[in-house]
Order: C-alpha cells, then structure tokens, then sequence
C-alpha cells in the first residue's frame, strides 16, 4: 500500500494536468466557459432561494433571518463539491475503462483527480461566498476563518474515501450509480444546509443526535459557524472526531481500491 | 541479461453469465447469495503455463491465431492485469504500444493531449518538453497540434499516439499488431524507429499475424497455440511449423466440395515426387520435383486442360503451368490416364508452399481441382523473397571474405 502511494507521488504532475484538463474541458465550446465555475453554484444558490424564500408551502422556519443565502451558500458550496465528485467518481472508472485496460498506470488517478477538480472548484466559488458574506453584512471573525482549510481538510479526506469506494465498487456493481444518485439527496436533505442544526435540536433532541451521525452533517455545522455565525466556532472536538473518522474511511476506502485494483482491467 | 522473464504463467478469465452481468447488486442483495453469485458461471484458460525469457537487446515476436493469447501475454508482460499463477518479471522501463492515443480528450489540444499522455506513459513533464517537437513533427501535426483533438481524423490521432508511445524512450517496447496506423510513408517511419530501437541494444516484443514482420525484424519467435506453447526459436523454423498447422487444420474444415464441379472429369490422386522419385513432403530448395496426378473421364472428352500452381505461405502465387500451355486446344482423355511435370531446378526459398491442380475445360470451367499437396522447401541459405534463383559470388582485387585468413584462398561462394 505505501509504495503504491509512493507510485501515485511520482504521478503528482499527472494528476495536477489532468485536474486542469478535467477543469479545461468541463466548459470547452460553451458562451461563459470558464464563468461556469461561478454562475453554476449562484443558480443554485438561487433556485433554492426561490423554494425557501419565496414558495409560500415550504418557507423554512429560518426564512425570517435576512442572511438566509449566506446560510444556504455556506453548505451549498462545499456539499456540490461532496455530491458531485461522488457521482463523477461512481462513472470515472467505467467511462476511463479504454485507459484502464490499456495503459499502465494507477487507476486511483481517476477518481483522485475527480474529487481534486471539485475542490479546485469550490475554492473558486469561495469568493462568491465571501462577496455574499459582505454583502449581508456578517460579521467576519479573522480567527475563525484559520479553522476553514481544517475544515476543508476533513472533507477531502471523507470525500476522496468515499469517492475511491464507489469507484471501484460501482465497476462491478453498476447499480450502485443510480442508487448513489437518490442517497444523496437524501442526504443532503437529511443534513443541515438549507436549515441550521439549532432548528432540529428545538423541535426534537433525539433528531439532533441521529443526525450528528452523519459525518457530513457535522461539516455543514462547523462551515455554518467558521462562516456564518462567527465567533460561535464550538465544534473543534466533534471535528476532530469527524476528522478520525474520514481518515478512516480513506483508509477503507483505499484499502477496498488496491485490493479490486487487479479485478478492474477486466471488469470495466 | 534477461530483460523479460515469463515463467510458467498461467491466466484465467471468468466469465459470468449474462443474468448476472446486470443487476448483480440486486439480487446479491435480495437473495443474500453474495458470494454464490459472485461465482463465475464458467472459466476461459486464456494462456496455460507459458514460459519464455527474452534476452536484453532481441527482437522477439509472438504469432498465433486469434485467440490464442498472444494478446493476454503481452498485456501481462505490460502489466496490466495479473498472471493467475506463474510469474512475470521485467527489466527497466516498458511502454506498450496496445492502443495508440488511448486517453487522449477529445475537447482539449493535441498538445496538451501529448502532455498528458506521455505522463501517463512515464515520462515527466521536462521529457516531453524536451522532445516535443520531435513527436510533432514524428507524427507530422506541425500545422495541427493546437486544434482540438477531436477535429483530427482517425490517422492524425494513431499517428500522435504512436508518436508519443515511441518517443517515451523505454528498455522495453511492447507492441501489439498497431502498424495499419498511417500511409505508407507513415509505416515505413515506424519500422525505422524499431529497427532504430534495436541498434540502440533496446528490447522489443512484437504481437503479430503479419508474419513478414516477424521475419524481418525478429531474432526469436514464439507461436501460441489456444493459450500453450507450441515452437519458439528461430523466427523462419516457427512461422513454418505455424503454417503448417493452419494448412493442416484449413483442410479439415474445408468444405467437401465449394464449387459445382462437373466432375466428368475426376483428379483421382495428386501427388509431389522428390528427386528420387518418391513422394516427397520436404525437399530442398534447387531439387528436381516433378508432379503426378492421375485422372479419369466419366465419357469421353477432348478439352481437358490441366494446371497446377504453387503458392507459398503469404498465398502468393509463385509460380502456375498448364498443359496447353495457357492456350491451344485441350487433350483428350478417354477413361484413366496419368500426366506428370518434371520441374528440373525448384528454385524457391525456404518456407511451406502448397501446390493446387485442376483439371478445368478451356473456357475454365472447372472439370475437378485436387485437395492442396502441402510441402515444405529448405534451403542451405538464409534467403528470402520469393524464388532463389541459382547463382554464384565472385571476388576480385582488394575483397577478402568473411573466415578467409588468406586473400589468397578466398573461395568462391555458392
């Protein structure tokens, strides 16, 4: 296992290119090309402000606050980044199967350079958070900001294990993309983004703890406190745990990879 | 110094039924027979203990049928895949020539494409910066190389893949049957850069039907026979007993009879006589051969034209006789008769050749064509081509001959 880490060192310049490439041709032939990467997460941003905020049946109990966007923005950003290097990396193998079976070379790249690309991208709408932070007028707490590459951190290493998981896995099980494609919004609703942890902990205690379960619901509440509630940062033990946690998971993660590696040629 | 080892290897492909091909997650799930399920329905011995080494240096060619897993050798010596049981151990650096350009992105450039898949081939970043315009120009893009990959045609992409493949500099060159990629002046620069490669001391390992190839380039050769050894060594000797065996097996399974034939006039038997004037199967190149055949008439006829031709193993026509020498009338033959052709000298170089004759009316519709004589020529020399004409050397003045120590005692050489 660590020389094949040592192997996959020696292609850092591979996957450096590959990640602009990914990046390159995402928006290779489209109008606003590059611009992609920005107005993609503000459309979001706005369709669910329109359900939220405006649709009159599902007006969240949060609507109330006048920073509601920032809030929303503050999980939107990093969970496109989680959802959609998981859904890339459930098909990255099976759509590369051409390179897999005929070019030697550590298929980890792949999902690797998936999960890298949407980090390049969520760092790139940052400052769009960041010009929404200023435009509601939240406060920004220098201190707390030094918490967000830890965050960060954390969620490359949950996503990165996960995204080598389903990978490998979906080249033998192909099932597992369609299912992966309903787990996720369920997940996502089923963490707080478009709403905060304090709502469910006051309707029901016991929802609170069942969802402090899932990892990546603890991610969304220490980005909501780093960006949103400034000053309020508490969490560092939950991400600590979070942090153990990921580090596991891309431990089995990896571990699942290099021992179906020899059965990929084959299989995709 | 050995630069491929393959020892005893040994590779199995599963094959899975078609039921289980989709939907494996569902029912392994439902029926909770994960691990039955994930049992092959059936197993494919695609190579069957294979063992060979290729010294440093050589040029060593695999033939073999399709599906006789030449393929699955070269991609285990690539690496690509695992060997079921045996080992595969190879020196330096390999890069496969399996499939050109696989990996290369449609949307982006021929340059950042070459880039990209140079490193995925090994080489670092500077390499390719260094060699750049040597690929370009191998792969004749100059104008091309900024334009999208996927505005190439099919022979722009092959030639920039395989210019990238060959310019990685490896120990060790896999190449699998990827020539038919160019025009001819394409091809013939590939051949110069592998006979390039082999000057250079680098070994080369080369998965073809095209059996010229093996001849020319190859120092050793291995035929592959459903996944077993079947010859190795020198390239002519294997490609013979190769051909052999396909011309035995093509007339197994050929047909009894593929054309009407008329049959009024029947070849009864076909045979080839040696010098000696014995059947012969294996003569020697420059021998007296002469060919038998008897026939019989079912009614008396009077335009029977006999023919015989002679093709070697590429189906090239060497050489075809007939009685009437093409025109003029036919012979009668009434009942049995028996004809034969004396050929003095058989010039032809060593290889296997199988020999047609027919008994046809004179505007060519055929009476009765024998089943093919398969014979193999031999030959003092190494000479190649098609025919080996009879000749000798002379040597005059300043020439001194290979193992002569005297000037004085050059001999001359047949």
């Amino acid at each position: 296992m660590l020389s094949n880490l040592r192997t996959l060192f020696g292609y850092r310049a591979l996957i450096q290119s590959l990640v602009v490439r990914d990046l390159k041709a995402r928006y290779r032939g489209s109008v606003l090309g590059f611009l992609w990467s920005f107005v993609n997460p503000l459309l979001l941003l706005l369709v669910y402000s329109f359900v939220f905020l405006v649709m009159p049946t599902t007006r969240t109990t949060v609507a109330g606050e006048a920073s509601y966007p920032v809030l929303m923005f503050c999980g939107l950003l990093p969970w496109a980044w989680f959802s959609s290097s998981l859904l890339e990396s459930a098909t990255v193998l099976v759509s590369g199967g051409n390179l897999i079976r005929k070019v030697l070379f550590p298929a980890e790249v792949l999902p690797l350079v998936t999960v890298i690309a949407g980090l390049v991208n969520f760092c790139l709408g940052l400052p769009i958070l960041f010009g929404f932070i200023v435009y509601f007028g939240v406060p920004i707490v220098w201190l707390d900001l030094l918490w967000l590459p830890v965050i960060v951190m954390v969620q490359l290493m949950l996503t990165l294990g996960l995204a080598l998981l389903f990978s490998v896995l979906t080249v033998h099980f192909r099932d597992l993309r369609d299912l992966l494609a309903n787990v996720l919004t369920l997940w996502f609703f089923a963490t707080p983004i478009l709403y905060k942890l304090s709502n469910v902990a006051a309707l029901s205690p016991k929802a609170r703890d069942v969802m402090m379960l899932n990892p990546f619901a603890q991610l969304a509440v220490a980005y909501q406190q780093v960006l949103y509630e400034p000053g309020s940062f508490t969490g560092w033990g939950y991400l600590l745990a979070v942090g153990v946690a990921s580090m596991l998971v891309l431990i089995f993660g990896y571990f699942v990879f290099d021992r179906l590696r020899d059965t990929l040629a084959e299989a995709v | 110094m050995t630069a491929i080892e393959v020892n005893d290897v040994r590779k199995i492909y599963r094959r899975y039924g078609r039921r289980r091909h989709f939907g494996t997650l569902k029912s392994a799930l439902l029926t909770g027979r994960f691990l039955r399920d994930l049992r092959p329905d059936d197993v494919l011995e695609a190579l069957k203990g294979v063992s060979f080494n290729v010294e440093a240096g050589r040029t060593f060619g695999i033939i073999g049928r399709n599906g006789s897993g030449k393929s699955t050798m070269l991609k285990l010596i690539a690496g690509i895949g695992k060997p079921t049981s045996g080992t595969v151990k190879v020196r330096g650096r390999i890069s496969a020539l399996i499939e050109l350009g696989a990996g290369f992105h449609p949307e982006i450039s021929g340059r950042e494409n070459v880039f990209i898949n140079g490193m995925m081939l090994g080489l670092t970043k500077r390499a390719i910066a260094d060699r750049f315009d040597e690929i370009v120009s191998f792969a004749e893009l100059e104008e091309f190389i900024d334009a999208p990959v996927k505005t190439y045609s099919s022979g722009m992409y092959m030639r920039l893949g395989f210019a990238v493949a060959i310019n990685v500099d490896p120990d060790v060159l896999l190449v699998d049957e990827v020539l038919a990629v160019g025009d001819q002046g394409f091809t013939h620069k590939c051949l110069d850069k592998f006979a390039e490669f082999r000057r250079r001391g680098r070994t080369v390992l080369i998965v073809t039907h095209s059996l010229d190839m093996v001849t020319r380039f190859c120092d050793e050769a291995l035929w592959l026979d459903s996944g077993r050894p079947r010859a190795q060594g020198d390239p002519q000797r294997v490609i013979d007993a190769y051909l052999g065996e396909v011309a035995r097996s093509e007339q197994e399974t050929q047909p009894a009879v593929a054309q009407a034939l008329t049959r009024e006039v029947a070849i009864v038997s076909t045979k080839l006589l040696g010098s000696d004037g014995l059947p012969a199967s294996a003569i020697v190149s420059g021998d007296r051969v002469s060919i038998a055949a008897s026939l019989r008439a079912q009614r008396p006829v009077n335009d029977v034209v006999i023919s015989f031709a002679i093709f070697n193993a590429d189906g090239v026509r060497c050489c075809a006789m007939h009685t009437s020498g093409g025109e003029g009338p036919g012979i009668e033959l009434d009942g049995e008769g028996t004809i034969s052709c004396v050929i003095d000298r058989l010039d032809l170089v060593a290889g296997s050749y199988t020999m047609d004759l027919t008994a046809h009316r004179q505007d060519g519709t055929l009476y009765d064509e024998s089943h093919r004589c398969t014979f193999t020529v031999t030959s003092r020399t190494r000479d190649s081509g098609v025919f080996n004409p009879s000749h000798r050397w002379a040597f005059a003045g300043g020439f001194k001959t290979a193992g002569a120590a005297d000037p004085s005692e050059t001999r001359p050489v047949s």
